[in-house]
């Protein structure tokens, strides 16, 4: 079935031009054909995830030379289907399919319903092609496929400007960090002399790529990540993407976009591993999300800006997961949360679609009034959390036990994380379950609990719509048996250079530790936010506090105040009297050179066929002249 | 003869064709200026095939082909000064400057 694994990008991408063409005129606008496209690739990706459960672990591989450049110069279109990829495919192809069958039901009556799905299949097969990628140009045609898919879905409603603002901030923002994703894979191309993944990582195991040069493109790449994947600094455009249409936050949350920068990390493991300056990097800038993000979530009033935030911690917790060595961790998590975080969303969604609000001060006493959305999104909630046994207490559990053993345990052989970092990974990660329960309570409390306090009556969503919130939810529930038993996670995953781990050794106070913190979290918000919202926020009677999280750390300030300022103040017009004055001057300057030449020229046409036959005389002359004096010598 | 006498003879005809050409005002004159200039050329080309004694008298056969493209030169040029009368009723030259500016 591996060899067929192409299909499973190439359906949606010609869904997407399908719906695209021909859309309107299709039953349903076309939303079928996104439907049953990414339904074929769901079959096909289950089948070669059940092969590399059975003990296929061999990685497949075919390609084709797409751009011959020149000798040594080939970029080629090849695809690797290993059991990192098996497990990307299912993840994303199935929580895909339950967004768009969402959609159907959600976005209906919208006026940009066709465009809608044709977007969504774009969108997914950008991830499909990033995830089957052997290469590094090809995963770059991914990625900025979703870059550019992400732009029109955050744009979905543009009419509004605000939303336009947020699309284009996205865009800018991932944009920054491609740049050095772009410069990463050029190191990479002059250092191994391929685009392909596996030549770099041989090159950089065989040790024919010096060190410094593994750090400085390894830090390149990571650039790239770090803009996708909403880590500290370059975090702020995701809270924003909230502009769009919710199925589209869940699919940019969950399944697609920012999973792509965990999913470079890990795809490239050998390569980050092999810098410990790298490692350390990432450690930091993990830890340093994750608190930032948990804080900011804390103060929220829109639902879906808490899950954003929400969702940038637990990226940082998965790049944590790989800067101490939990390869197989990070990833598991990153499945783990694609399940709980979507779910999350559609069900934020149902909410919004039934109280016509996303400010949480206009909900409060949903559970009543929507018992399946209230029970689904518990299990999300409950699973972010990380409260047993849910999928997100054992990945996340994995996490801290990888971090606690490359900080403070027995250490980690072969690891190039300094134990510092690992410890600064390991207290940050404690910290962040204790906030993550305390603004998951929060969440809870105020949208389901006490009483309601918006408009209107609301209502439990249909049978459409509460369908996939279900699907999710058993995942969200169950979704730990991936890592549990013999034949875990961790063994479909590992390569001959990544070897399995073995099952997750359960450290059992760790455990009950962390396990501990997020019961007190959770408690503790509920005695806050128990009877709804209070008077005024309890941060808020910390003045400083308050300020530094209403401002997101003065970020937003900074970027908008210092980079934007400068460059729509300084450089744009700088770049604009440039091309207007100087490229367009030149150009128009050679036309009016040219009238204005001619209007002194024309004259010689009196119309005088006498004095035309003079001239021609003259010149016949002066050539004749000139030509003997210069020939006939 | 020496070659002389033939060359200054063909340029003092020349002169005179290109003189004609400049200055007279009569359209027919022009054409007939032409002619004369076109003659001083043949002259020449008579002149030089005797002077090289070329077997092949190439000079001679070329004189030909300049007499016959006069021929035609001066039948399409009468047609043309002629249409210009019948619009125009002139064949004063200065009086044509339709390609004036």
């Amino acid at each position: 079935m591996k060899e067929l694994a192409w299909l499973v990008p190439a359906l949606p991408l010609a869904a997407w031009a399908v719906i695209l063409l021909v859309g309107k005129r299709l039953p349903d606008g076309g939303a079928p054909v996104g439907l049953l496209a990414v339904a074929a690739g769901w079959v096909i990706s289950l089948t070669i995830l059940s092969d590399v459960i059975a003990g296929d672990r061999d990685a497949y591989h075919a390609a084709v030379v797409w751009a011959p450049l020149g000798p040594g110069l080939e970029i080629p279109l090849g695809m690797t289907v290993d059991g990192l990829a098996a497990v990307l495919l299912a993840m994303v192809t199935t929580v895909s399919m339950l967004i768009q069958l969402y959609s159907v039901f959600y976005m209906r009556g919208d006026e940009r319903y066709t465009m809608f799905f044709a977007k969504l299949s774009l969108f997914t097969a950008g991830m499909l092609i990033v995830v089957l990628a052997d290469n590094l140009i090809l995963l770059l045609v991914g990625w900025e496929i979703m870059g550019v898919c992400s732009y029109f879905l955050i744009g979905h409603y543009w009419e509004d400007a605000a939303n336009a603002r947020a699309a284009i901030k996205a865009f800018l923002t991932t944009r920054v960090g491609d740049l050095g994703f772009m410069a990463g894979i050029f190191v990479f191309f002059w250092a191994a002399g391929s685009f392909e993944i596996e030549r770099i990582i041989e090159g950089v195991e065989s040790g024919s790529i010096s060190s410094t040069t593994v750090t400085i493109g390894a830090v390149l790449l990571f650039c790239g990540a770090i803009g996708k994947s909403g880590q500290f600094p370059l975090h702020t455009w995701l809270p924003d993407a909230m502009a769009g249409p919710t199925p589209v936050s869940a699919l940019i949350h969950a399944a697609t976009m920012v999973a792509a920068g965990v999913f470079l990390v890990a795809r490239m493991y050998p390569v980050f591993e092999a810098s410990g300056t790298v490692l350390n990097e990432i450690g930091i800038i993990a830890s340093i999300t994750m608190l930032i993000s948990a804080l900011l979530a804390l103060v929220q009033e829109d639902i879906k800006r808490v899950l954003a935030y929400s969702t940038v911690s637990q990226l940082a917790y998965m790049m944590a997961a790989l800067s101490v060595g939990g390869y197989s961790a990070g990833v598991f998590h990153l499945v783990a949360h694609a399940f709980f975080k979507a779910l999350l969303f559609l069900a934020a969604g149902a909410v919004i679609h039934a109280v016509h609000s996303n400010d949480m001060r206009e909900m409060g006493g949903l559970a009543r009034a929507m018992p399946v959305t209230f029970t689904t999104f518990l299990v999300g909630a409950l699973a972010l959390a990380g409260i047993a046994p849910l999928a997100g207490f054992w990945s996340k559990d994995e996490i801290l036990t990888d971090a606690w053993n490359a900080g403070f345990g027995h250490g980690v052989e072969g690891l190039a994380t300094s134990r510092t970092v690992a410890q600064v990974v390991f207290v940050a990660g404690m910290v962040t379950v204790f906030l993550t329960a305390l603004y998951v309570a929060r969440m809870l409390w105020l949208t389901f609990g006490a009483a309601y306090r918006g408009h209107g009556q609301p209502h439990e969503a249909g049978a459409g719509m509460l369908f996939p919130l279900v699907v999710l939810a058993v995942g969200a529930a169950f979704g730990g048996l991936l890592a549990l038993g013999d034949n875990s996670i961790s063994t479909w995953i590992a390569t001959p250079l990544l070897p399995s781990e073995g099952p997750a050794t359960l450290n059992l106070g760790l455990i009950l530790a962390s396990s501990a913190v997020g019961l007190l979290a959770l408690a503790l918000g509920t005695a806050l936010y128990r009877r709804g919202l209070p008077e005024r926020e309890y941060l808020e009677r910390v003045p400083p506090v308050w300020t530094v999280l209403q401002r997101k750390f003065f970020l937003d300030d900074l970027y908008e105040r210092g980079l934007v300022r400068a460059v729509a103040g300084a450089l744009a017009p700088a770049t604009y009297w440039f091309d207007q004055r100087l490229v367009d001057g030149a150009v128009n300057g050679a036309g009016l050179g040219t009238r204005r030449l001619a209007r002194g020229l024309r004259y010689v046409q009196s119309g005088q066929a006498q004095w035309y036959a003079a001239a021609l005389f003259l010149g016949v002359v002066g050539i004749a002249v000139v030509v003997t004096q210069l020939v006939g010598r | 003869m020496p070659l002389l006498y033939p060359l200054v003879f063909a340029a003092f005809l020349f002169s005179a064709g290109v003189y004609g050409v400049l200055a007279r005002r009569n359209a027919v004159m022009v054409l007939m200026s032409i002619e004369l200039m076109l003659n001083a050329v043949n002259v020449n080309l008579v002149a030089f095939n005797a002077y090289l004694q070329d077997q092949l008298v190439s000079g001679q056969v070329f004189a030909l082909f300049v007499i016959a493209v006069a021929a035609a030169e001066v039948g399409i040029g009468l047609a043309i000064v002629l249409l210009i009368f019948r619009n125009r009723e002139t064949v004063n030259i200065d009086e044509v400057d339709l390609l004036r500016w």
